[in-house]
């Protein structure tokens, strides 16, 4: 009995070898070659836990890597730490109180899942929206996007071990919270838009910060550069790794960023236009190398191509309404609601008992910073959306993460997570 | 030995340790300030006036801490592995000369514990004994981080330290001994135009500041403790005075590198001053603290400033690159040596080469 208990101890004992072991290379004499088998034939892999507390797994994010010494043979990303079924609680709530919603999905592009929410539900509506809010909201989703794009700059260089490019990043990145602060008061979560138009117009000074941070802004992407980009060891970190063909790219659903780093030149901002983007002139960076080094440098591209739009955008702000012309859905001005019976009567209704969706089903997908940010929306005639599902761009381009790495190094691993730029709140919504 | 140099030795062997140990502690003040510096940050600055006695409270809180010692764990050798990395790192301060003589009550006390005829190679024993606390903590942990981290560790250590001894034989080439003081001395001249660095070690001393990146487990060579890929690297399982005394393995290391260059490489003690009556020693001890202030802060700077290099071309850089051009080093200096004595080049050279 005694000796069970011992045998029983010594099996539970963890970094025990495998007691099973398959042979496979065996010649005539019976003698086998150990250097000719693989960590998976000698049964010594090893099954690595990375996260999900982890210090680069960019949130909660747990992946199981069987490891030959530092190879990496397999991946199984394993996700869901950070559910909070966001989708399911969009259908109890009316489509207003939705947008905050939205917010904390992916929590680096806020104004990107606003907007792509407002777009579904404004394209059920059928509400036509006045030129001066599309242009705040394409000003505000690229000033987003730059944001998002500091973010991924600041900690994918952290993950390669360039510390001190995080804080620059984020110093770059406070500037444009604070400017999100003056316009709407939200830093993280601002919550900006609205059905049929924007919350409130644009405060007064604004197009001079913007401005000024036009001209600042060019100066740290040229310290990113000289840091990152001009940096032979954080060039060698990245050149070869993390290799996915366009063709791979396309039938895993990879967007945004990481498959025009596949030289894939898709872009939701020019294939398919929203908001008036094809008023404006941008280009579309793509390169052909499929390598984090390739994802790197579209986004470093970005960087620019943004600031070209937001410029535009602060040149010709057209003037006019902020709001759609429909009381029925829009919450009216404060100021009209002091002296209009009307609107105090339409505030109240829209606020108490929301406002009717007509009965449908709408897909609309906008170009977030990570790439096809898509909204599903089934409304059954109530003021609550019957199914609101997120097709979030880091979920798939998390799912073909593990092709990227099998057969490099633990290295690699956290440099390509670095380089699909993933957030885990929107994978798990 | 007589009772009063036993008594001169334990006093400097205290010195030594004590300054030592507080410039361990301060160097981590040091280097969370500067790298906040860089990174547009304050650092800690709420212990004390400039947050100067921050060390003093990391020890006390260090001391205090739950000593955790997880279960599996190989318990002899995981307690074991923080004294071997710590002890050998202090030891090599045994025979570092810090100044030249010194007259006190009319007494000629040396600014340095020891020095024998091999004080060099001591140091080296000492410092490549420092791996085996991390390969042992790696290896004890029973944690799959600490593992990583001391492989990694024992790979680089030991490629490193090849590359690190051959970039020293050109000075050796040079000086004809393998004393220290022997070396400092053969530097000497208040101008510097002697320092082995500038005459005609340039390519031995890159080599050596970049092996001692990787021997001291710096950026970019920091892969043994890669935070954001191995947690902790061998340290992960390590709390309390035993991560400390990790902590100060390190930091000690990083002095005794920048000891050893100032030495090596910068002249030692020597500087504009040092010729001086009664004071010129002092001078001598500031010049040398002042050099390896210097090269500490380029450690801090150059973890400030640059990314990791990756495992396989930590290998590369090693052996393809560092231990080549130390090979050359070696030849060309000997080349050159053989050549300078053999047509009597020296009377032609200019007077402050001569040393004169």
């Amino acid at each position: 009995m005694e000796l069970d208990q011992d045998q029983l101890r010594e099996r539970t004992r963890p970094g025990r070898p495998p007691a099973e072991r398959t042979i496979v290379a065996e010649d005539a004499s019976g003698i086998v070659d150990i250097s000719e088998l693989s960590g998976r034939e000698l049964g010594s892999t090893m099954t690595l836990s990375m996260g999900p507390q982890h210090p680069s797994t960019h949130g909660v994010l747990r992946l199981e890597l069987e490891l030959d010494g530092e190879v990496v043979l397999s991946t199984k990303p394993d996700i869901g730490y950070l559910h909070t079924g966001m989708e399911k609680l969009m259908e109890s709530k009316k489509y207003l109180s939705n947008i905050c919603i939205t917010d904390r999905m992916d929590y680096l592009n806020p104004m990107g899942n606003n907007l792509g929410y407002v777009l579904a539900v404004e394209k059920l509506l059928q509400l036509e929206i006045p030129p001066r809010a599309q242009c705040i909201r394409v000003l505000m989703c690229e000033l987003q996007r730059i944001a998002s794009h500091l973010v991924w700059i600041g900690t994918h260089a952290l993950d390669v071990g360039a510390m001190s490019v995080f804080f620059y990043a984020f110093d770059e990145r406070e500037k444009i919270l604070n400017m999100f602060e003056d316009v709407c008061g939200g830093r993280m979560t601002p919550s900006y838009f609205r059905v049929g138009g924007m919350f409130q117009d644009l405060p007064a000074g604004f197009d001079a910060k913007v401005r000024r941070f036009l001209s600042e802004f060019p100066a740290a992407l040229d310290a990113f550069d000289t840091l990152l980009t001009g940096n032979r060891i954080f060039r060698n970190r990245l050149q070869g790794v993390g290799v996915i063909s366009a063709e791979d790219a396309i039938s895993w659903g990879i967007t945004g960023p990481s498959l025009r780093g596949s030289g894939v030149a898709h872009d939701l901002r020019r294939a398919e236009p929203y908001c008036g983007y094809e008023l404006y002139d941008f280009d579309i960076p793509t390169f052909p190398e499929g390598d984090v080094w390739a994802r790197y440098q579209v986004r470093r591209q970005e960087f620019r191509e943004s600031l070209k739009i937001v410029l535009q955008c602060v040149d010709k702000m057209p003037s006019g309404p902020i709001k759609a012309d429909n009381d029925k859905v829009v919450l009216p001005d404060r100021d009209d609601m002091k002296t209009h019976m009307d609107a105090l009567i339409h505030h109240f209704l829209i606020a108490a008992d929301g406002f009717k969706v007509p009965e449908g089903e709408v897909y609309l997908a906008i170009e977030g910073s990570k790439g096809e940010l898509g909204y599903y929306i089934v409304s059954d005639g109530s003021e609550r959306p019957f199914r609101c599902h997120v097709r979030g761009p880091s979920f798939v381009n998390l799912s073909a993460m593990p092709d990227m790495v099998k057969g490099s190094l633990i290295a690699d691993v956290v440099a390509v997570i670095g380089s699909i730029d993933i957030v885990l709140g929107e994978i798990d919504r | 030995m007589t009772l009063e140099m036993f008594l001169i030795t334990a006093v400097k062997i205290g010195l030594v340790l004590f300054i030592i140990l507080t410039a361990v502690a301060y160097c981590t003040y040091m280097e969370r300030r500067v790298l906040a510096f860089i990174q547009v940050r304050l650092g800690p600055n709420r212990v004390g006036p400039f947050g100067l006695l921050q060390p003093l409270a990391d020890g006390i809180k260090f001391i205090f801490k739950e000593d955790v010692i997880p279960t599996d764990v190989t318990r002899f050798i995981y307690i074991l592995a923080p004294i071997t990395a710590l002890v050998p790192a202090l030891m090599t301060f045994a025979v570092i000369p810090f100044g030249d003589r010194l007259e006190i009550f009319g007494k000629d006390i040396s600014l340095y514990i020891t020095g024998f005829n091999v004080s060099l190679l001591f140091v080296f024993a000492m410092t490549s004994l420092g791996v085996y606390g991390i390969v042992l903590a790696g290896w004890s942990s029973n944690s799959k981080y600490s593992l990583f981290g001391g492989l990694r560790s024992s790979a680089q250590m030991i490629s490193y330290e090849l590359a690190l001894s051959l970039s020293i034989i050109g000075v050796l080439i040079q000086v004809g001994s393998l004393d220290l003081v022997k070396i400092v001395e053969a530097q000497s001249g208040w101008h510097g135009f002697q320092w082995n660095v500038i005459a005609f070690q340039p390519i031995g001393f890159l080599i050596f500041f970049i092996a001692v990146l990787a021997e001291t487990n710096r950026v970019p060579f920091d892969l043994p403790e890669a935070e954001t890929e191995l947690v902790g690297g061998f340290h992960t399982e390590y709390s309390s005075m035993k991560f400390a005394m990790f902590f100060m393995a390190e930091y000690s290391a990083m002095i005794t590198a920048s000891c050893m260059a100032t030495v090596l490489f910068f002249g030692g003690w020597n500087g504009p001053g040092t010729q001086l009556e009664t004071i010129g020693p002092f001078i001598g001890l500031a010049w040398f603290t002042l050099k390896v202030f210097l090269f500490l802060f380029t450690y801090i700077w150059i973890r400030g400033t640059l990314p990791r290099f990756r495992y396989d071309q930590l290998m590369d850089f090693g052996w393809k690159l560092l231990l080549p051009l130390a090979i050359f080093n070696i030849v060309f200096t000997a080349t050159w040596k053989f050549l300078f004595h053999y047509y009597d080049l020296a009377p032609s050279l200019p007077a402050w080469m001569q040393g004169k």
